[in-house]
């Protein structure tokens, strides 16, 4: 096939527009002068600020526990759901419900939320943003895993129906081994999105101790510093990581799976 | 599809009924009380008056839809429908030659290129939009490349190209998939009789990835819109969409019977829009 040249203009704009402001941002991290905009040369120093700054280890701590908890609700919700609907029901406004808080605006969820806790009298914090987290990261993990469970062979589950065993056992001798690398792959998004989210988290920390993002949120509005920068690079190159290893880990999940 | 309901046995005995029970009811009842429940506070708070500091007074007004009315808010709707359709044009125009050449490459680049796309989307959304302050600020990159000192920041456009900048790999990936299934033998018969490049792609391919062409638009348009943080860190003060308007009634005036107006409205065209393209995908 002939390939025309001309699209490779846009091709390469595209990739340039996303890489660019990313290696600024990595290269001025390093920058020895006071100034985010203006390079003076090679410094380390703003690495060791960033590791003496109290709020950003606090906003680094409340973040973890936030995505460990939100994770560990969403993965043991989203896989009974994702079974569940798979299995037990045909329901097709059920998968809809299921799949909502994945599709409806940040913004719509965390509108409703903070009504809901206002409602109840709920004290705002970080258990209140780790239960909104756990609400669209569990469609997520729903969603993984029920394609895992669609791929996969039931007639072992029949068999083990038919030999007498009832729904608990069976998911837990049968359908749980095949699922794995599926819950695996759902948690590991589940705590990606947490760690990521800010809208939700803004509208339901309250007055609470906020999280990473909303710590750079607000140092932001204050203005603009390379110690900015080097948290920036930092976070990069634990996503960017994160995101090779689990490449690398669905290919060699893919072969074992070839091979069986 | 077909493959589920296969796998799907005809409900029948009691132990299917435990089983339904069992797997469904902690998901369901998670998803009743943190998800429709709110959404039904937010659409029944629309009819309710503000408390004096806050908060909601149970009586019944319309006043919360005649103020959506108001000038100011249309505009503020306006405003965020231009900005939200020109962020999706943009991202399709660069979109859609880049998921074409991604599929027509080598298998082994194909994967390197796609990981390549999604990548930034996977660091944090408020880093990413903060990269462009120090690119476009007066003393910043673009400036001291061209040697001007142009206002790039704080203008409807900045708030643009952060939009653009956040939610461009959601426009790739389903026109990646789309174009990916087509079937090349097309395009060679087309050119076999005689159709120029153009020809081809405007009679045989655009029309077959149309269903991708309205995924992309929807990824890109829907995060677009109720967006509040862009507009916020890149657009300064100056140019509010719904989103803000949300955050400040909400957070900043306590009026949270009229933020849920404005967040009723916001959903209403998010819906009108879904089923616009449910129905171009379906006569497509």
């Amino acid at each position: 096939m002939r390939r025309s040249k001309v699209l490779y203009v846009p091709f390469w704009a595209t990739y340039v527009f996303l890489y660019l402001p990313i290696v600024v941002l990595v290269v001025m991290s390093f920058n020895a002068g006071r100034s985010a905009y203006t390079y003076e040369g090679f410094s380390l120093k703003w690495y060791g600020e960033l590791a003496a700054d109290e709020r950003i280890r606090t906003g680094v701590v409340n973040t973890l526990v936030v995505a460990a908890g939100s994770t560990v609700i969403a993965t043991v919700l989203g896989t009974l759901l994702a079974v569940g609907l798979l299995r037990y029901t045909r329901s097709k406004a059920l998968d809809a419900l299921a799949m909502m808080p994945a599709v409806l605006p940040d913004l719509v969820l965390a509108i409703g939320l903070m009504l809901f806790y206002g409602l109840i009298d709920m004290t705002l914090g970080l258990h209140s943003v780790m239960l909104s987290h756990a609400l669209f990261s569990m469609a997520f993990v729903a969603a993984v895993v029920r394609t895992r469970l669609a791929g996969a062979d039931s007639s072992l589950e029949e068999a083990s129906r038919d030999l007498g065993a009832g729904p608990v056992v069976t998911f837990l001798k049968i359908t749980l081994p095949q699922l794995t690398p599926g819950i695996v792959a759902g948690a590991l998004l589940a705590f990606t999105l947490s760690v990521d989210e800010f809208v939700i988290a803004f509208f339901t920390i309250g007055n609470d101790e906020p999280t990473l993002p909303i710590v750079i949120y607000s140092m932001i509005r204050f203005g603009v510093t390379p110690k900015i920068n080097a948290l920036a690079a930092i976070l990069l190159l634990l996503s960017f990581t994160a995101v090779i290893a689990g490449q690398r880990l669905t290919k060699i999940g893919e072969k074992s799976r070839a091979q069986d | 599809m077909k493959s589920e309901t296969q796998t799907r046995p005809a409900p029948r005995s009691r132990g299917r009924r435990l089983g339904a029970f069992v797997f469904l009811s902690p998901g369901l009842a998670y998803l009743v009380v943190l998800l429709l429940v709110p959404l039904a506070l937010v659409l029944s708070y629309t009819v309710f008056q503000r408390g004096r500091f806050g908060g909601v007074v149970y009586e019944f007004t319309t006043e919360n839809f005649a103020r959506l009315l108001d000038p100011l808010y249309l505009g503020v709707l306006g405003d965020s429908l231009q900005i939200a359709a020109l962020t999706t044009l943009i991202a399709l125009l660069l979109g859609y030659p880049t998921a074409y050449v991604i599929a027509q490459l080598p298998s082994r680049w194909k994967t390197a290129a796609l990981v390549a796309i999604v990548l930034p989307f996977w660091t944090n959304f408020i880093i990413r939009v903060y990269a462009w302050i120090i690119l476009l600020s007066g003393p910043g990159l673009v400036n001291s490349v061209l040697g001007t000192q142009l206002e790039l920041l704080y203008k409807q456009g900045t708030i643009v190209v952060g939009l653009l900048y956040s939610y461009l790999p959601l426009m790739v990936l389903p026109l990646y998939a789309a174009i990916e299934k087509l079937d090349p033998q097309l395009r060679e018969a087309s050119a076999n009789l005689g159709a120029s490049g153009f020809t081809t792609f405007r009679k045989v391919t655009l029309p077959l990835t149309v269903p991708g062409v309205l995924t992309g638009c929807m990824f890109v348009f829907v995060p677009s819109f109720g967006n509040f943080v862009i507009p916020e860190i890149l657009g300064g003060s100056k140019t509010l969409m719904v989103g803000n308007v949300v955050r400040n009634e909400f957070l900043k005036a306590r009026d949270w019977p009229f933020a849920s107006t404005v967040t009723l409205a916001l959903i209403a065209v998010l819906v009108v829009l879904l089923l616009a393209q449910a129905w171009a995908a379906r006569r497509a």
